[in-house]
């Protein structure tokens, strides 16, 4: 049987420095005990792929200096204001920035979770996010009259790091509604999960919950982490800690702040 | 009746969605939020059960189950027929800048980015700019970045774009690559909307004042709107009607 609930750190021993890692949006549960278990390690310049956007996530790491390209439609605190470590890095020129569409990575994840090289997409053709994108073509679609069209390469990371409710002991993992989480695994050649908790049976068992299960065919390894989302919410479990962000987006805005941040509440003080 | 200013921006958003059938909202809006439920409202009343309202980042007003990109399929498929944008530069062609301020290899300020603008603006029929904040360094000649284009070269796949730019200060439509003044809202004059303006924008000959919301506008959004827009904007709802959310 598939070996359940490792310890963190040994599951996350398939993201290693260099890796290109895609990580979901806060609302569909960001791995935050993951991110700051990484941090702890030291990993190296990633290329960083956020579906479609990122909050804390990213700029916990790229703050961290764990980024050297990220790749996202956009990277903010939402209600706490701008993501200070993010605006640093880019104003600073020390990460390279890939800025895409929403929809772009979308389908960027969909080209490599069906296997073929590119996919097309609307809109794009004239925007600034396009010329600066040399990675995506315009060809003029083949079966209209001069309608050009962008294809965007499929987007393979080495790895897919998620966070969701709960695993089985069989490696199978329940998403629920949070469907993008699936394109994710799907795309990505290996996947590391971490649950708030193992399900007691098998969730393929049970037709309502199968549905909402990745198979843990595409898992690599699942670590337990309670609130493993802290300080972000997990959809229909717990809500973002605003005083946690708030204080965050204080600390963050210096270097000095962020660095006593991460020494208080990542490399000392372990999630509450 | 008296009104507040978000009273008034949501009553001038709310004529401008029209009848439609799918309006969908971005998250942090409560204002385009309040305008679409207010849409809402009057469709129920006339008994024509539209326009369906999506208020992205609320479970409860949200219907997708196929993850993020089913928004996105929605609207390249023409089902999503309102959409709001908003930027931190926008210019007189309708651009807008939602990446940085500067040059590019070098940017002063960083915002967040594009989000989904660079695909929305082209496929949605009604794109409705908002940008609260009325002023030479919102509304400029050119962006420094375009996020998406106004406008596209007329072979360009594009069922979709800016209709109207809504401020603090005015009402504007946008017709033909270019911006043109419309109504200025109560207190605000043209004089002042020229001064703030960073681009050139077509002013008719006479340009009246944005119409007050009409009692039953008001009525609808303080009675009906305000108790649904608490659950998901609980701060704004307390603030601007004085409404706590609701235990449900």
């Amino acid at each position: 049987m598939f070996q359940i609930a490792k310890p963190l750190d040994e599951a996350l021993a398939p993201v290693t420095d260099g890796s290109m890692l895609v990580v979901p949006r806060e609302v569909a549960g960001a791995p935050m005990a993951a991110t700051r278990a990484l941090i702890r390690r030291g990993v190296k310049r990633l290329h960083l792929v956020a579906l479609p956007t990122s909050s804390l996530q990213a700029d916990l790491m790229i703050g961290a200096g764990c980024v050297a390209t990220l790749e996202t439609s956009a990277v903010s605190l939402g209600e706490f204001g701008p993501a200070p470590r993010f605006s640093a890095a880019i104003t600073g020129q020390t990460i390279s920035m890939k800025d895409a569409t929403c929809p772009a990575l979308h389908a960027g994840l969909q080209a490599a979770e069906k296997g073929v090289p590119f996919m097309p997409l609307r809109g794009l053709i004239g925007s600034d996010v396009l010329k600066y994108r040399d990675d995506w073509k315009v060809i003029d679609n083949p079966f209209g009259n001069s309608d050009p069209i962008v294809l965007l390469p499929a987007i393979k990371p080495d790895v897919a790091l998620i966070h969701a409710p709960m695993a089985d002991r069989f490696g199978n993992v329940w998403i629920g509604r949070q469907r993008e989480l699936a394109t994710m695994v799907h795309a990505a050649a290996r996947t590391v999960a971490t649950v708030e908790k193992i399900h007691d049976g098998n969730l393929l068992d049970d037709s309502v919950l199968a549905a909402g299960t990745l198979p843990g065919f595409y898992v690599e390894s699942i670590a337990i982490a309670e609130r493993g989302c802290w300080p972000l919410g997990l959809p229909d479990r717990y809500a973002a800690d605003a005083e946690h962000l708030a204080l965050y987006a204080k600390m963050a805005a210096t270097a000095e702040g962020f660095a006593e941040y991460l020494d208080r509440y990542v490399y000392e003080k372990k999630a509450a | 009746m008296t009104f507040c200013p978000e009273e008034l921006l949501a009553s001038v958003i709310a004529d401008l969605i029209g009848d439609v059938r799918h309006v969908a909202v971005g998250n942090a809006s409560p204002i385009p939020a309040t305008a679409a439920l207010l849409a809402r409202e009057r469709g129920k009343l006339q008994g024509i059960g539209r326009p369906y309202v999506s208020l992205l980042g609320s479970p409860k007003h949200t219907f997708w189950t196929d993850g993020g990109r089913e928004l996105f399929d929605c609207a390249g498929q023409g089902r999503i027929d309102v959409f709001f944008l908003s930027g931190g530069q926008i210019d007189g062609h309708g651009n807008i800048n939602l990446v940085e301020i500067g040059p590019h290899e070098r940017p002063k300020v960083r915002f967040p980015g594009s989000f989904g603008s660079a695909y929305l603006y082209y496929v949605v029929p009604k794109v409705i700019l908002f940008r609260t904040e009325h002023s030479r360094r919102t509304l400029v000649p050119q962006v420094d970045f375009i996020s998406a284009p106004g406008t596209s070269e007329p072979n360009v796949f594009r069922t979709g774009g800016p209709i109207a730019l809504v401020t603090n200060r005015c009402l504007f439509s946008f017709a033909n690559g270019r911006f043109r003044l419309e109504s200025v809202h109560p207190g605000h004059t043209v004089e002042e909307v020229t001064e703030h303006t960073g681009f050139e924008f077509d002013r008719p000959a006479s340009v009246g004042e944005t119409p007050a919301p009409s009692p039953e506008t008001l009525r609808l959004m303080r009675e009906a709107v305000a108790p649904e827009l608490a659950a998901v904007y609980p701060q704004f709802a307390r603030q601007v009607f004085g409404v706590g959310a609701f235990a449900e």
